[in-house]
């Protein structure tokens, strides 16, 4: 039955409430009899839940975690001042006529004037009765003066008791009566609430509130009995300010003017408000900021020998977190043995009592241990546990890995898997958690095991793929026709623990060595990064074997690289997943870097500024074109100087101007940068800007031979100084290297004025990237706000919680992404 | 000077239809939905007001898709 909730009203608890909410009456301050058990009327009651693991509450007859825990009250000798409440007592005081207890304001009834407006200036004659009012004072923390005369709490409430039901209408009163404000019972708060801890010594030590409520208790025995036995006023006023201020610390004890009530050790108690207030406190720390037990963190590092779907954990973390597993008839044995070897940290008993399992009390615990027993064993090799990096910006930020217990104090992952966390090693962090059930364990292992994950749900290729060093080394060993003989390709296998049956011959092509990841039943064709899109292609003859033909698994001619293979872009990995299990794509992922690695280690990989020379003649070339089009440039400013530049379309002289400055340089720079492509030495640069591992030829352009034009939003650089962009040129100077434009390629260095074009180039790039990702992280935030609650239901309809209809078939088409091929269907070709 | 433009022959609205009671039952049947549950559009609307809908009526809306070539909407008339 789901009801509707048709109302909500908020005011100050009534004494009625607090003691209908009440089950227990307090009346003692002892916590504990002779024998250890809590005492009855005590503010330890049984009757206000239960806090002892194995027992059963008294009111509600449920166990621990069960029972919600049940308020008392305690009947205060003398009424006493709700700290929270000081400053609306102190507006009531002055807006109640203080003989007839009215509200002091020729209002008709039903006006509703707000207390804090009446309160501001108060008439100092009651205009129903006429009496004369006088003066309210409040004097922190909780002292009431009425014309220097003191105001006891009773007097206070007295005076509340006074305002009638119609006169209360007149004002906007929080709720309830006012005479609440003053407490006559204080409500118990359940033991749930402050449990109290057994220490290991079997010494109980009790929370602060406990020890709060105690004191509070204390005192208002010794305040009734000295009223009983009708002692001296001063002593009764000493005994009623000590429970007033114990009251007043119980509920906040950060109060100004009022000493911290302390502990034993000196450390001041923690009142109500403590535990809500701060970073730390309920709000803050527990309700918006969630801690989650059985997870662990710490630094990453690449491991290229693991699985995709493997994570290395450190032993220390192993160790530490744990997995509950119940005892049974099929594996008491086999925890006992756990237990023995110390690779359980807790057992717990049917009594739901903890014990923690150590070298002495093992061999006990192995005795003891039966069916109805739970163990809390350590992580071990094969685990499943989450694995996350922040920002959890889309679902494969958090996917199901494999434990595999290591050395050192580093999370490892397999390199291929950091796209999809957007994760690197220059010191980042990842969170791991352990899964406490068998649910969860088989929830994970078929939702989002890393590789049930390697199709993106976004754009339906692949997320997790080779890169950098392993797409150079898988790049090289597939170009051409490199030829190794029997023993180096068993070597290279054998060092990237592959178990293939070597044909019988006596050399080996990489491309053949390749194949043996394949799948038989693979067969494709496509262009590798390499190509350089020839004008004719000429497929299987191409000169850069960048035609890829793979025949039922073998790879006849092209070269392995990132288009294949590659995160994002590998068509081989994409194709893979319709033609086999993401088992053995996971495999092929996982062989197919560790054999990329294990041929680079065997050639040696590596760059220097050495594979950035040019020839001197083709250097002196670069610079007649650089000088060209500067000279180009020139020509334009002239022309513009005498007005007979070219005027483009839609623009003005100088926006003219711009344009074609811009179009000339750019011109220049594509021109170096084919001489470049043309002149450079074959080097591991070139082979990483082929292959799609990492940079470019512009990259590698701007390092040998010519930087180009620096913009800023798109445009030469202009800003500065008044009509220059540096003191170092002349006013109204329009020329290009005045404007940002930089001759020299980084390896010749630059000039002064061109490295500072560069720093501002690099400077907008850094602001544009750190504003862009604040703008698209708060879309982000706004379109899982918006869509958190959407759902795909069985027949394709996407419906809220609500069960509103949002689409009637998803996406229109009702095609699942990470099912697709790039977004599309092609299972029919 | 133009006077009246016939609103469901622009490119940009696409067509309407009003669905039969046993139409609309079925559609509700299908999607397991109820009248509340649909999308909604109000009698004021212009194509609405034209085809002369009225409020309870449930609209079949079909419309060009860049992922499905046509797709199919459904709106159940409302008054504001
Ligand atoms: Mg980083
Ligand atoms: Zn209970
Ligand atoms: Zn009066
Ligand atoms: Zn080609
Ligand atoms: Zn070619």
């Amino acid at each position: 039955m789901v009801s509707r909730i048709a109302k909500m009203s908020f005011s100050i608890l009534s004494p009625e409430n607090i003691k209908s909410l009440a089950t227990v009456r307090i009346v003692t301050s002892d916590l504990y009899d002779v024998d250890g058990y809590p005492v009855e009327g005590g503010v330890m009651d049984p009757r206000l839940g239960v806090v002892d693991p194995g027992l059963h509450c008294r009111t509600c007859g449920s166990g621990i975690g069960e029972c919600p825990g049940h308020f008392g009250y305690l009947e205060l000798a003398k009424p006493v001042i709700h700290i929270l409440y000081t400053k609306a007592i102190y507006k009531m005081l002055k807006i109640s006529c203080q003989k007839c207890g009215r509200i002091l304001s020729s209002d008709k009834e039903g006006a509703k004037r707000s207390v804090k407006d009446l309160s501001r200036n108060p008439p100092n004659k009651c205009p129903h009765c006429g009496a004369a009012q006088g003066k309210i004072k409040f004097l922190k923390p909780a002292t009431f003066y009425e014309d220097k005369e003191e105001l006891s709490a009773e007097e206070v409430r007295e005076r509340f008791e006074r305002i009638e039901k119609p006169e209360l209408k007149k004002v906007k009163f929080l709720g309830g009566r006012p005479e609440w404000l003053i407490l006559t019972l204080l409500p118990i708060s359940p033991v749930t609430t402050r449990p109290s801890i057994t220490l290991e010594s079997g010494e109980k030590s009790e929370d602060d509130l406990t020890h709060k409520l105690v004191d509070i208790v204390r005192i208002n025995q010794s305040l009734r009995e000295n009223i009983d036995i009708g002692a001296p006023d001063f002593i009764i006023k000493d005994l009623w300010e000590l429970l007033q201020y114990h009251v007043s610390t119980y509920f906040d004890n950060e109060l100004t003017g009022t000493p911290q009530a302390r502990h034993r050790s000196g450390r001041p108690l923690k009142g109500m408000i403590q535990r809500l207030k701060g970073k730390e406190g309920r709000i803050r720390g527990n309700l918006l900021g969630k801690r989650v037990n059985f997870s662990a963190r710490t630094v990453i590092s690449p491991d290229p020998r693991i699985s995709i779907n493997e994570v290395g954990v450190p032993e220390v973390i192993a160790q530490e977190l744990t997995i509950e597993v119940p005892v049974t008839k099929l594996n008491i044995d086999h925890l006992k043995g756990m237990v023995k070897a110390e690779k359980v940290n807790y057992v717990k008993r049917p009594d739901g009592r903890r014990i923690k399992v150590t070298s002495e009390n093992k061999k006990e615990i192995v005795e003891n241990l039966s069916m109805d027993w739970t163990i809390d064993r350590q992580l071990h090799d094969g685990d499943i546990v989450l694995f996350n990096r922040q920002p959890s910006l889309h679902r494969p930020s958090i996917m199901a890995h494999r434990v595999k217990v290591m050395p050192y104090k580093t999370f490892r992952i397999a390199p291929q898997v950091c796209p999809p966390y957007n994760a690197d090693f220059d010191g980042d962090e990842m969170n791991l958690h352990a899964l406490q059930t068998e649910e969860s364990r088989v929830e994970a292992s078929e939702l989002i095991d890393v590789k049930n994950n390697i199709i993106s749900p976004r754009f339906g290729g692949p997320l997790i793929g080779l890169d950098l060093d392993q797409i150079s080394g898988i790049y090289l060993l597939t170009i051409g026709n490199k030829v190794f003989k029997r023993k180096d390709a068993m070597e290279m296998i054998a060092a990237a623990g592959l178990d293939i049956d070597l044909p019988d011959r006596e050399e080996l092509s990489g491309k053949e060595i390749f194949s043996f990841l394949l799948p038989d039943n693979l067969s494709m064709e496509f262009k590798a990064n390499c190509c350089v899109n020839c004008d004719t292609c000429l497929h299987e003859r191409c000169k850069y074997d960048a035609w890829v033909k793979i025949k039922d698994g073998r790879l006849l001619t092209g070269t392995i690289d990132s288009a294949a293979v590659g995160a994002f872009k590998g068509k081989i990995i994409s194709k893979l997943h319709r033609v086999v299990d993401t088992e053995k794509i996971k495999e092929f992922i996982d062989n197919c870097g560790r054999l990329a690695i294990s041929y680079l280690a065997r050639r040696g990989f590596s760059i220097g500024i050495s594979d950035l020379d040019l020839p001197p003649a083709i250097m002196h070339h670069v610079k007649d074109r650089v000088d060209e089009a500067e000279k180009e440039s020139n020509q334009l400013i002239d022309k513009f100087g005498k007005k007979t530049l070219k005027i483009l379309p839609g623009l003005t002289a100088e926006q003219s101007l711009e344009t074609q400055i811009l179009n000339v340089l750019a011109q220049a720079l594509n021109d170096i940068s084919k001489i470049v492509e043309q002149h450079i030495k074959e080097s591991d640069i070139i082979v990483m800007a082929n292959s799609g591992s990492k940079g470019s030829l512009v990259n590698i352009t701007q390092m040998a031979a010519c930087v180009g034009q620096e913009a800023i939003l798109g445009q030469r650089i202009k800003r500065g100084y008044s009509d220059r962009t540096l003191p170092h040129f002349k006013k109204g100077d329009l020329s290009a290297d005045a404007h940002g434009f930089v001759t020299r390629g980084f390896k010749q260095a630059l000039s002064p004025t061109e490295l500072f074009w560069n720093v501002m180039n690099g400077r907008e790039g850094l602001m544009d990237k750190s504003l862009r990702t604040r703008k698209s992280g708060y879309m982000q935030r706004r379109l899982i706000n918006a869509l958190q609650d959407l759902q795909v239901r069985h027949n394709m309809v996407v419906k809220n919680s609500a069960g509103q209809i949002i689409q009637f078939r998803v996406g229109e088409d009702s095609v699942n992404p990470s099912k697709s091929d790039w977004g599309e269907v092609k299972w029919l070709e | 000077m133009i006077t009246s433009v016939e609103i469901t022959r622009h490119v940009l609205v696409p067509k309407h239809e009003i669905l039969s009671e046993g139409e609309k039952r079925e559609v509700l049947k299908a999607f397991d939905a109820t009248e509340s549950q649909l999308p909604k559009i109000v009698v004021s609307d212009p194509v609405i007001q034209l085809i002369g809908a009225r409020s309870g009526n449930v609209i079949r809306i079909t419309r060009k898709s860049p992922t499905a070539g046509e797709a199919v909407y459904y709106r159940i008339v409302v008054e504001k």
